[in-house]
Order: structure tokens, then C-alpha cells, then sequence
């Protein structure tokens, strides 16, 4: 009897090696980077209704993958960290001003990350993005850079590394209550002709394979991430379109408002989880 | 007589199947979300249906499930139940039903409904009015489903 019951595990685990193949890799791993170890499991915030502890998407990465991250020197999204950190003292624009010369050192971005998408002075909710924009176009008399640009990536790439190891902290109640109610609404709304919400995947799924894809919980606390798929890094909107697209849905633009308040609650649904950008996924 | 009579009509009119298809809005549900009737009164060819099973474009059932009899393919997912002897539980207008619209049998499954083409939010332009297999590609799956034993 024990005799029949092991070899029926062994084939169970034989099965599974061979038909989900992809290697997983250790969700008890610590993320520790230059020394220092980030927040990737934290107990979910209080509006999370349906879970109890949260966890960054690193944790759902293989080995590999992983491993990159927690090495500076191998971690491609440093270029960008570096790049930006030249973008911001540019001289650019008709005011005849660098990023630098109304914010003093890059250092002072930190906690700048925990805190975005928020509502601005004229309460709109607005991505870092929007007020990276904003500094070039009213500020500097500078042209605005494209959402997905190499000089966006790079800013946003630095401005958030500032942040590493800060926890995630946005905003949820006051002037972000209805961006906040509109990006809930969208998380758990059904689209498109496979008809999935953000949570059939992210709530309902994570830790099981789609196909070759082990679901994570959809966090953005590592944005803007490096993949290797797309070669480069990409913005938070890059990545909610393409889930979006994915249940085969019409989607919306970059920087639209849909998208922030979308990023807003995705972001909330991190509160507490440590900043990882440059964080590396497959 | 039966097969004579459909023989026949699949001459006359070159393009078999269509002029007895039930549309995805006239589809008949019985208790438990089953569907007794073939969807093309044509039957199902189960080796058509491995294929439309696998392709990542139509059923893309390995998404979602594991099935050892295509264990040649990568990457089974575990989102739904194994399917392996699944022709063993289910009868064929249980397994028709399934798959016309799996929400008929469980109630907020994940399982997307392949013979459905309405009540999608935002469904992509080029989509809209579509159902993700055909009626003949669903018989098909449902015939090779019915090849699964134990
Ligand atoms: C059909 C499944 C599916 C749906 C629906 C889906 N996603 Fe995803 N999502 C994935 C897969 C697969 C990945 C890549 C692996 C992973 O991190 O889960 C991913 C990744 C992500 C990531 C990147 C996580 C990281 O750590 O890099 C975010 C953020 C995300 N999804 C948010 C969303 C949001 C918001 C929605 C709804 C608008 C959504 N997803 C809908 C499958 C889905
Ligand atoms: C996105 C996920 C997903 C996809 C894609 C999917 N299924 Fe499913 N399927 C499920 C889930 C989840 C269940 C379990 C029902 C529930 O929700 O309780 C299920 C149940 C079933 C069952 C009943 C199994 C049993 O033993 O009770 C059959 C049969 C089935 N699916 C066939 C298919 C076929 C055939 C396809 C492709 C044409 C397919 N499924 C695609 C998620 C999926």
C-alpha cells in the first residue's frame, strides 16, 4: 500500500516536470541587494478584501532571473539608472535649466517612487510621467518626451531607484478616493473576449502556471522593470496594456486616465512591499 | 438514412455544415448547463479537435490544463483540473455544454465560453460578434474530449 502510494506521487512528479517545465524558482529566497534586503512579502493592506500577504513578483521568477537582479553589475536596467542620472543635469529648454538646477542631487527623488501615481495641485491624478513632463514643459520650456522614450525610461528608471528598499506608500483616500474606486472597479471588471479580470490572474492564480507563465500577483513595486522579452525596460502602462490586451480587449493609451487610475490601485494593492526598480523579469 | 440524407445535403449546397448550424444565440441548454444537440449535426473528428485543442490560437486548452495525451507539447498549465480521463466523467452533451459556455456548469469559472459571442465588455473591435471556436471546431474538441480515458 505505502509501496503503491509512493509510486503514484513519483509519477504525479514526473508529470509535472515534464509537462510544466519552466524553473521555478525559490518563493522563500531572499531579495538582497549591495547588502541590503528588500520588503518582498508584507501583509496585505487593509482593502485587500480576498488575500493576506503580499508578494513581489521577483519571488515568482526563476533562479536565473532572480539572480540578475540581486547583482547591480549584471542588472541591464542600470544603464538606464546611469543614463538618467546625465538626463538630469541636461541643460535643456528655452528657461535654460537641467533637472538639477531646481532639485539639487538625484538623491532628493528619494520617496518620490512609494508615493506615485498621486493627485496634483489641481486634483488630478497624475503618473511620474505626468509630473516629469510637466517640470520639462511649464519649467524648463523644454519639449515633452514620449511616454515609452528612452529619456522617460531612463528618468523614471533613476528617480524610482532612488527609492530601493523604500516601502510603497500611495495614497488611497481623500482626492484619490475616485481614482482609487475607478482603478478597483477596472481591476476586478472582466474584459474582452476571454472575459478575465486583473484578479482571475493576479488574486485567484498566482502561484500557478499559465501555460509557461507562473503568474505573479501583478505587482508594480519593481517598475520599471528590465525584460528580457521586450530587450529593454518598460513603463508600468506598457505592462497594463498588454495584460489587458491579452483577455482580448480594446485597450487604452499610455498616460491615459484609465491607465493611473488603474496604476493607482494595482500600486495600492503593493503598499508596504519594498521599491525594487530596476527589477529584472523574463 | 440518417447519414444519406446528410450526405446529400452536403453535396447540393458545397459548403457542409453551415445551413444546420445553431447559431451561438439559439443554442439549447438543458439542466446543469448540458447541450444534447451537435451544434453542426456533423460529427465531430477527434484528431481535428487535438489540434484545435493544442493550437495556441484556438482552444488553447493547455493554457489552463494539463492532458498527458499531449505530453509532446511544453508547458501544461494548472489554472483548470487535468483533463486526463475526462471523457470518463463527463458525457458528451456535458462536455458540448462545457465548452459552449463553461460559466452554464460553473457559476464565475475562469474557463472562457467558446461558443458565446455577446456580453463581452470592451471586447476587441475586430472580435466583436465573434465566438472564439467555431461550431464545427467545438464538435471536434468535444470528440477528441470524448477519446480521453483513464
Ligand atoms: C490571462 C491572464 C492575465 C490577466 C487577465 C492579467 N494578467 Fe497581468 N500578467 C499575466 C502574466 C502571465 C504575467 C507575467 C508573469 C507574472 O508576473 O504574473 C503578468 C504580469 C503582470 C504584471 C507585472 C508583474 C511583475 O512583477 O513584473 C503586472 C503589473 C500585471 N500583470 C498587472 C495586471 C493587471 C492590472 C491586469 C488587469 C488589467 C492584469 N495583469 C491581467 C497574466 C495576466
Ligand atoms: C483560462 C483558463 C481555462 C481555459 C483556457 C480552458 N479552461 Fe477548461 N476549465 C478551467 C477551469 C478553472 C475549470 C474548472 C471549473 C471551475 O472553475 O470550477 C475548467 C474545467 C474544464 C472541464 C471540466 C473538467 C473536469 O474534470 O471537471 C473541461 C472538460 C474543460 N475545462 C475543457 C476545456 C477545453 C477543451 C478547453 C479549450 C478549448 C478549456 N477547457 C480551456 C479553466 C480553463
Amino acid at each position: 500500500m505505502p509501496g503503491y502510494t509512493r509510486k503514484a506521487t513519483l509519477a504525479v512528479l514526473l508529470a509535472g516536470t515534464v509537462m510544466v517545465a519552466p524553473a521555478l524558482g525559490d518563493e522563500s529566497a531572499e531579495l538582497v541587494i549591495d547588502g541590503e534586503t528588500l520588503i518582498t512579502r508584507a501583509p496585505a493592506p487593509e482593502h485587500m478584501e480576498n488575500m493576506s500577504e503580499i508578494m513581489s513578483g521577483w519571488l515568482f521568477r526563476s533562479s536565473e532571473t532572480q539572480a540578475v537582479q540581486m547583482d547591480d553589475f549584471d542588472n541591464p536596467g542600470m544603464l538606464y539608472v546611469d543614463e538618467g542620472l546625465d538626463l538630469w543635469n541636461v541643460v535643456e529648454g528655452e528657461a535654460g535649466e537641467s533637472c538639477a538646477s531646481c532639485h539639487g542631487d538625484a538623491e532628493s527623488m528619494a520617496g518620490v517612487r512609494t508615493q506615485m501615481p498621486h493627485v496634483n495641485e489641481n486634483g488630478e491624478l497624475w503618473a511620474m510621467e505626468d509630473y516629469i513632463n510637466n517640470c520639462r514643459t511649464e519649467r524648463m520650456g523644454a519639449e515633452a518626451w514620449g511616454w515609452e522614450s528612452n529619456e522617460m525610461l531612463s528618468m523614471t528608471t533613476m528617480i524610482s531607484y532612488q527609492s530601493r528598499g523604500m516601502p510603497m506608500d500611495v495614497q488611497i483616500d481623500g482626492e484619490a478616493a475616485p481614482y482609487w474606486e475607478q482603478g478597483r472597479e477596472m481591476y476586478y471588471t472582466r474584459t474582452g473576449q476571454l472575459n478575465f479580470s486583473c484578479a482571475n490572474c493576479h488574486e485567484d492564480n498566482y502561484g500557478n502556471m499559465l501555460r509557461a507563465d507562473h503568474l505573479s500577483q501583478g505587482q508594480i513595486n519593481g517598475f520599471p522593470v528590465y525584460r528580457l522579452k521586450w530587450a529593454g525596460v518598460g513603463s508600468i502602462h506598457r505592462r497594463l496594456r498588454g495584460c489587458i490586451t491579452d483577455t482580448r480587449a480594446e485597450t487604452y493609451g499610455r498616460g491615459s486616465d484609465e491607465l493611473t487610475a488603474l496604476e493607482l490601485y494595482v500600486a495600492s494593492r503593493g503598499n508596504g512591499l519594498s521599491v525594487e526598480a530596476p527589477s529584472v523579469r523574463n | 438514412m440518417k447519414l444519406t440524407a446528410l450526405a446529400a445535403g452536403a453535396l447540393m449546397i458545397a459548403a457542409p455544415a453551415i445551413a444546420d448550424e445553431v447559431a451561438p444565440g439559439d443554442v439549447v441548454f438543458g439542466e446543469y448547463g448540458v447541450v444534447e444537440t451537435s451544434l453542426t449535426g456533423v460529427v465531430g473528428d477527434p484528431a481535428a479537435g487535438r489540434d484545435t485543442f493544442a493550437n495556441r490560437r484556438l482552444g488553447n486548452c493547455l493554457a489552463c490544463h494539463q492532458n498527458s495525451d499531449l505530453a509532446n507539447e511544453q508547458f501544461h498549465g494548472n489554472v483548470g483540473p487535468t483533463l486526463d480521463g475526462v471523457g470518463d466523467r463527463w458525457t458528451e452533451a456535458n462536455l458540448r455544454g462545457i465548452l459552449v459556455n463553461a460559466k452554464n456548469v460553473f457559476p464565475n469559472t475562469m474557463m472562457p465560453a467558446f461558443y458565446v459571442n455577446e456580453g463581452f465588455v470592451n471586447v476587441r473591435e475586430d472580435l466583436a460578434g465573434q465566438t472564439i471556436l467555431s461550431a464545427q471546431q467545438v464538435e471536434d474538441v468535444v470528440a477528441y474530449l470524448m477519446t480521453l480515458h483513464d
